[in-house]
């Protein structure tokens, strides 16, 4: 059984069709990238994994999470099942400090499987290490959630909440764009931290760079809704060097 | 004089296994039970007999008398004010009881002679009384209807000079200091409301904080009533003498009942010169029930006047219960470089009205205040922000900030924004800023992502809202207040 399995999935917005019909499996321990235009869909990919209500799913679509169907799953009820996505666009929320924010969040899971709250100072703690890991000044647990936050450092903060939540499978989208070097490394060396032979990655980038680090299993070019390619590693080079142009000649068949 | 037990007609015991199954059927309101007290009440209406009948029955002297009567007739000739935009049917003041009080065996001498269904009622409430459950750090003031049964303590602010203790005590004790503040800065004829509550007020706190001394300990009063069809009008006056600071706080909740229940208070604070007030409300009167029946009216006049330079005086309030919120915590800015300061959460639902605000009066240079005013409108409920910043001719640079946000859930509440500006001097520097706005689905969607179901997802996102004024709240009242809008929010998006 797949970690996720991914069936004809067809998505639409306001009447307009984004998603085509994609299938995909990613297996446990799998680390697959996926690459493709600009508008050609990966976020809307990662948003319908995640739950995001504002986009329609159409009949005969399926997403299956360790074999069972989540369509019917509430955003909240995948996160707390180990779904995790990584936002291209993280969201600012004034007022709630980061620490809050994800004490909230693990101490719900915890309720979710009758476990009791998590110890406030055990948990700070563990927190600012985790920031400081990724390259985030520690007192960033004080802050208000992403507000004011440079585009990187909200990256980084996606990785922080990744490395808390300790998912089963995480969605990173675009996770490594607008990073540093340095960042790149950091974001990096904290995916590959986690990996383990019960996890699965799906990697959303435009960049080789990210992936010379994950090196990944697999890599799908996402090109107008549907996946027109599949391939290794190898792929991601090729697509560096030449470009989506020659592939266009795929989407037709 | 009518006595009779209240409400026997309730089986209401106040009783540990009852009050859980209660909490959970009354989830909604928490504190809407009636607790068991032998009440001595006096028969409904109002007249010159039973102003002077509450006056002898708090053992007031002439002075005292004379000055509700004289309120009363002010109050006689003055129309009820209706330009607040609240919709409501004015009060029978006639079908309305003046005065309700707890029976005691004489006069308590200590906390150990308190009835203890009256011990019971606080405690239940989470204000322990007794000597050795009592809060640490913090003063209480307990006013059951119309009287305070207990004032904790009191020893250890007398030894700094503080005093601390109810109104009635204090018209007794301190008369000098009453005669020359009471009405100083809320004068009897200051509105309809202020009038009645001058002609017929039943008790409150008396403050007096000595020159140059910081009280040690938070004081607070926990006001509750409940008496049915009985108004509550209690008074309180702090007066914080050169270089003084006080932080003072106010809670209050009430039984549900159908029918509305009147409360007007009058609240004034003195600031002499160098000297600091804060005073925060969590405010959680009855509101009434999902189709608008029942609830507190709440007329409150709220004043505080910084007499002498570089004072100041700070409101911080969150306002969450009441069917009809009213009420402008205000500051007149009349020593030199005093600080006037305003912080407010008004959370309404259902068919909750508020229309509350503040008043700036800029008199003194270089006087400064800030208003900071967080609306939340849910169902049917109209909130309405209403502030005025005037400054005097004199005021050179005066300085105002104001920023008012209202926060939308659904599309059948209403947010009103109304800031009178009248400005007498070039010199004035006075900033407003405003917004309206919808939860932001993308924050609820971004919480939910993580594992926090909506609700919760809500209530991080307006208590995020409310942070500005929460900052402002000293601890425990932070904690209640951040409680307290999560209990509130409860379904109320859908
Ligand atoms: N909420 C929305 N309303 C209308 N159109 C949308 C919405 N979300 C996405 N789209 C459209 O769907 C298409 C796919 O968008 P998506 O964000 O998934 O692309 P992407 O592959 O992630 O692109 P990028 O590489 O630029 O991040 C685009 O044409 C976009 O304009
Ligand atoms: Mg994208």
């Amino acid at each position: 059984m797949s970690l996720l399995e991914i069936r004809n999935l067809k998505v639409s917005i306001d009447a307009k069709s984004i998603l085509r019909g994609i299938s995909l499996k990613v297996g446990k321990g799998e680390v697959h990238a996926i690459m493709g235009p600009n508008g050609s869909g990966k976020s809307t990919l990662a948003q319908v994994i995640a739950g995001n209500e504002s986009y329609e799913v159409e009949d005969g679509s399926e997403i299956l999470f360790e074999g069972q169907s989540i369509l019917d799953w509430s955003p909240e009820e995948r996160a707390q099942r180990g779904i995790f996505v990584a936002f291209q666009y993280p969201v600012e929320i004034p007022g709630l400090s980061n620490l809050e924010f994800l004490q909230s969040a693990v101490n719900e899971k915890r309720k979710s499987r009758g476990e009791s709250p998590i110890d406030l100072w055990d948990f700070e703690k563990m927190l600012r290490e985790k920031m400081e890991e990724v390259g985030l000044n520690p007192d960033f647990v004080e802050r208000s959630v992403n507000e004011g936050f440079s585009g990187g450092e909200k990256k980084r903060n996606e990785i922080v909440q990744m490395a808390i939540l300790q998912p089963v499978l995480a969605v990173l989208d675009e996770t490594d764009s607008g990073l540093d070097i340095d960042a790149l490394k950091s974001v990096a060396e904290g995916v590959n931290k986690m990996r383990s032979p019960e996890r699965g990655f799906l990697v959303i980038t435009h960049y080789q760079r990210l992936l010379n680090y994950l090196k990944p299993d697999y890599v799908h070019v996402l090109y107008n809704g549907r996946i027109v390619k599949s391939g290794s590693f190898q792929l991601a080079i090729e697509l560096e060097q030449r470009g989506y142009d020659w592939l266009k000649d795929e989407v037709v068949v | 004089m009518e006595e009779k037990l209240i409400d026997r007609d309730t089986k209401n015991e106040v009783d540990d296994s009852m009050l859980t199954i209660e909490e959970f059927v009354n989830k909604e309101y928490e504190y809407g039970w009636v607790a068991p007290i032998e009440e001595e009440l006096f028969p409904k209406g109002l007249n010159e007999e039973i102003i002077r009948k509450i006056s002898e029955r708090k053992g007031e002297p002439e002075w005292m008398t004379e000055w509700r009567l004289n309120s009363y007739r002010l109050w006689l000739n003055m129309k009820e004010p209706r330009w607040a935009n609240i919709r409501y049917d004015t009060p029978n003041f006639q079908d309305i009881r003046y005065f309700a009080a707890p029976k005691m065996r004489n006069k308590p001498q200590s906390v150990d002679d308190i009835e203890p269904e009256i011990l019971m009622t606080f405690e239940k409430l989470g204000i322990p009384l007794e000597e050795q459950k009592r809060l640490l750090g913090i003063a209480v003031d307990a006013v059951l209807d119309s009287v305070s049964v207990a004032t904790t303590h009191k020893e250890i602010l007398s030894k700094f000079g503080i005093i601390f203790c109810s109104m009635s005590e204090a018209i007794r004790e301190y008369p000098e200091l009453v005669q020359r503040y009471l009405g100083s800065v809320v004068p009897p004829s200051d509105n309809f409301y202020a009038a009645l509550n001058s002609a017929v007020f039943s008790d409150g706190s008396f403050v007096y904080v000595p020159k140059g001394v910081k009280c040690p300990m938070d004081l607070s009063t926990y006001f509750r009533i409940n008496a049915s069809e009985t108004g509550q009008f209690e008074r309180t006056l702090i007066i914080a003498d050169e270089g003084a600071e006080v932080s003072y706080l106010e809670g209050c909740t009430a039984p549900i009942r159908k029918e509305n229940q009147l409360h007007a208070a009058v609240v004034e604070l003195i600031a002499h010169k160098n000297a600091v007030i804060k005073y925060s409300t969590v405010q959680n009167w009855y509101a009434g029930d999902r189709e608008g029946r029942g609830g507190i009216y709440n007329f409150v006049t709220k004043r505080g006047k910084c007499l002498g330079e570089n004072s100041r005086i700070s409101w911080t309030q969150v306002e969450t219960g009441s069917a009809i919120t009213w009420k402008y915590p205000s500051c007149i800015l009349q020593g030199d470089n005093s600080v006037g300061e305003f912080y407010s959460v008004a959370l309404t639902r259902n068919y909750q009205q508020a229309d509350t605000g503040t008043k700036m009066i800029h008199i003194g240079r270089n006087t400064r205040s800030t208003i900071i005013s967080k609306t939340i409108s849910a169902g049917y409920s109209q909130n309405t922000y209403r502030g005025l910043v005037r400054v005097m001719p004199k005021a050179e640079n005066a300085r105002n900030y104001t920023q008012c946000d209202s926060l939308l859930m659904g599309n059948k509440c209403g947010a009103h924004t109304f800031p009178h500006l009248d400005v007498r001097n070039p010199t004035a520097q006075v900033e407003h800023e405003a917004t309206t706005s919808k939860i932001n689905e993308e924050q609820l969607f971004y919480c939910r992502s993580r594992g926090i179901k909506t609700e919760n997802a809500i209530s991080l996102v307006v208590n995020g809202f409310c942070k500005e004024v929460f900052e402002h709240l000293p601890m425990e009242f932070a904690v209640e207040a951040t409680r307290l809008l999560s209990i509130s929010l409860e379904g109320s998006v859908g």
